[in-house]
């Protein structure tokens, strides 16, 4: 028994470490919650504000005078980036797992969804850099015109087309990172049916598409909804890249699809220098409600996915 | 009958049409995916040199010693405390977790997988770094990295000794082992590859990780002195997030040497990882 006892020790750590964040967070963060109010997520105005000025008292909070901190910006960049890489990234996923899981070989899908997996494993800064020194420059100087150009007749896709770090190339790039999460899964997903379904299929004369559109896929709606998600969310608390395309904008509301944009991840690396120069700490105290927030979605997002696959599958790990 | 041929051509012409599509995605994401790693390889092999590997970091030139080994060192660090910890809460959850802890172990285990690496950067900032007073430091570093890997080494531990037979199992204790050494003399040798693997690819995780650490790591530009707390340590990722933004060409070429040396490690470790899964007796994916 003393074995036993040993291990779930070891084991009521992982709970353990969950709580002791989420606690740590809370409290940290706990002056800024009551201080900022609903405002926090309604108002559009980070501002520490006047730092060479005497600390000023207000709602009952010690902060300096003009400070004030609405990140309403944030969760439009967020959202907004998050949704972008979500609806490039379904499709792409959608049709690299039909195509690999049921119109290539066994043996070779295998081999090449190993191959597109890896994209997963690319480190986020490394995505930064290629999309620093590569995609930003080939979008703003030669597809954005374009983009603007022919679909001149949608709102938000009209000129100007900036300077190419934005919010349609954060997307771009947080697709890129969440695709393989969603192919994976459902390549797998697909692959493991019986072959009797696919039999029967064709034996009544679908086409070898309409058997993966129309008999395999329906049964895997659960597996593609609980990967979708996780890989929603993914993309909210992405940080590293995003920091690096999104062009950090400061209080600013994204005008159009190529607006400079910040997310509420790479807002927090981004301005936790500055924060810290704020004497009365409420600043700091504010990203700590940032990454609060953030924990709660996470914790949501992933609880909520998890019950719609039930126990989770290695790779989609 | 016309009709029906019709038909016919028309479901035929609308599977081409969705093969093709579905080809196009998978092929816009080789693309995607040949494009970075060209690019990433191309731009940093012109940058290596020999003096990468030998010097340290002055300002925005010199070498990448101190930010190679303080990557190792980081991740080596974190590898071993969330192993520790991962395989035994693995072995916990699969033998004898049945019961209502070990399913919430489990939840909070995946929810866990979820939390934005930045969040946990930020906590380790404010417990470690702050109210520990440890400063930036290896010990920062390393414990925020291991608690990133904990969760998956957990649930590849799990999953991979679920794969041992059960008979396998009940053999060794109707032989009369007691739980500690059917667990060490058989169940963690038959699942090794399996556990090896997970362990692996989380290393690969925590290796490309940047996030976490700027809080927590710091930046040095010395190598590191042996001390676990109050001396910040280098890391490879830092160097393609901060010098990719200085206005020289020591600095870039810097940024993509490290780029290319952290993709590279990433990729040799993912190899290895399926290499040892599919080598493996028992593994059977």
């Amino acid at each position: 028994m003393w074995f036993r006892r040993l291990l779930s020790a070891f084991a009521l750590l992982v709970p353990l470490v969950l709580v002791l964040i989420a606690i740590f967070l809370i409290s940290y963060a706990w002056p800024a919650i009551r201080f900022n109010r609903l405002d926090f997520l309604l108002h559009d105005t980070w501002n520490i504000g006047n730092q060479y000025a005497n600390p000023i008292v207000r709602r009952g909070a010690t902060i300096m005078p003009g400070a004030s901190f609405g990140i309403f910006f944030l969760v439009a960049g967020t959202l907004g980036s998050a949704l972008i890489g979500l609806l490039i990234a379904f499709p792409l996923g959608l049709g690299a797992a039909l195509f690999l899981s049921e119109a290539v070989p066994r043996r070779l899908g295998h081999l090449v969804s190993f191959f597109v997996e890896l994209l997963a494993a690319i480190p986020s800064v490394v995505f930064g850099l290629w999309g620093i020194v590569f995609l930003v420059p080939l979008l703003s100087h030669h597809v954005y015109p374009i983009l603007a150009e022919t679909l001149s007749f949608l709102p938000f896709f009209r000129r100007p087309t900036g300077s190419g770090y934005g919010l349609l190339t954060s997307g771009l790039i947080l697709s890129l990172m969440i695709v393989p999460f969603i192919a994976a899964t459902l390549r797998d997903a697909l692959a493991s049916q019986s072959h009797a379904m696919r039999e029967a299929g064709i034996s009544l004369g679908a086409t070898r598409f309409e058997v993966a559109t129309r008999i395999l896929l329906p049964g895997q709606k659960a597996a593609l909804a609980g990967a979708t998600m996780l890989a929603f969310g993914r993309a909210l608390g992405e940080t590293m890249a995003v920091l690096m395309v999104s062009g950090n904008a400061l209080n600013y509301l994204p005008q159009n699809i190529y607006s400079p944009i910040s997310t509420m991840a790479a807002f927090i690396v981004a301005q936790l220098d500055s924060a810290l120069a704020d004497p009365t700490g409420m600043a700091v105290r504010s990203l700590a409600e940032i990454a609060v927030l953030l924990l709660l979605i996470s914790l949501l997002i992933n609880g909520l996915a998890r019950f719609m696959i039930g126990t989770l599958k290695e790779h989609t790990l | 009958m016309i009709a029906t041929r019709f038909w016919i051509r028309w479901r035929r012409f609308k599977s081409a049409l969705g093969w093709t599509l579905s080809g196009a995605a998978f092929l816009a994401l080789a693309v995607a995916m040949i494009q970075i790693l060209f690019y990433v390889f191309a731009k940093g092999f012109k940058s290596l040199t020999f003096k990468l590997f030998t010097e340290n970091t002055i300002g925005v030139g010199g070498g990448l010693k101190n930010a190679i080994l303080g990557t190792l060192l980081l991740s080596g660090t974190a590898m071993i405390l969330a192993a520790l910890v991962g395989v035994a809460a693995g072995l916990y959850l699969s033998e004898y977790g049945e019961g209502r802890m070990g399913s919430l172990t489990r939840f909070l285990s995946d929810v866990l997988v979820g939390v934005p690496s930045i969040v946990l950067g930020f906590v380790g900032y404010v417990t470690l770094t702050v109210w520990l007073r440890w400063r930036f430091s290896l010990a920062a570093g390393a414990i925020t990295l291991a608690v990133l890997m904990l969760p998956y080494i957990v649930r590849s531990t799990e999953l991979a000794l679920r794969r041992v037979a059960s008979g396998i199992r009940e053999s060794a204790y109707a032989l009369g082992c007691r739980d500690h050494q059917v667990v060490f003399k058989v169940l963690l040798k038959a699942a090794a590859p399996g556990i090896g693997t997970g362990i692996l690819l989380a290393l690969a995780i925590s290796a490309g990780e940047t996030a976490p650490l700027l809080y927590t790591a710091g930046w040095s530009n010395y190598g590191w002195s042996g001390r676990l707390i109050h001396e910040p340590v280098a890391y490879l990722t830092y160097v393609i997030w901060s010098f990719i933004g200085e206005p020289f060409h020591s600095a870039h070429a810097l940024a993509y040497a490290a780029a290319f040396l952290i993709t590279a490690l990433i990729l040799l470790i993912n190899l290895i990882a399926r290499l040892l899964i599919a080598t493996s007796p028992h593994g059977n994916r």
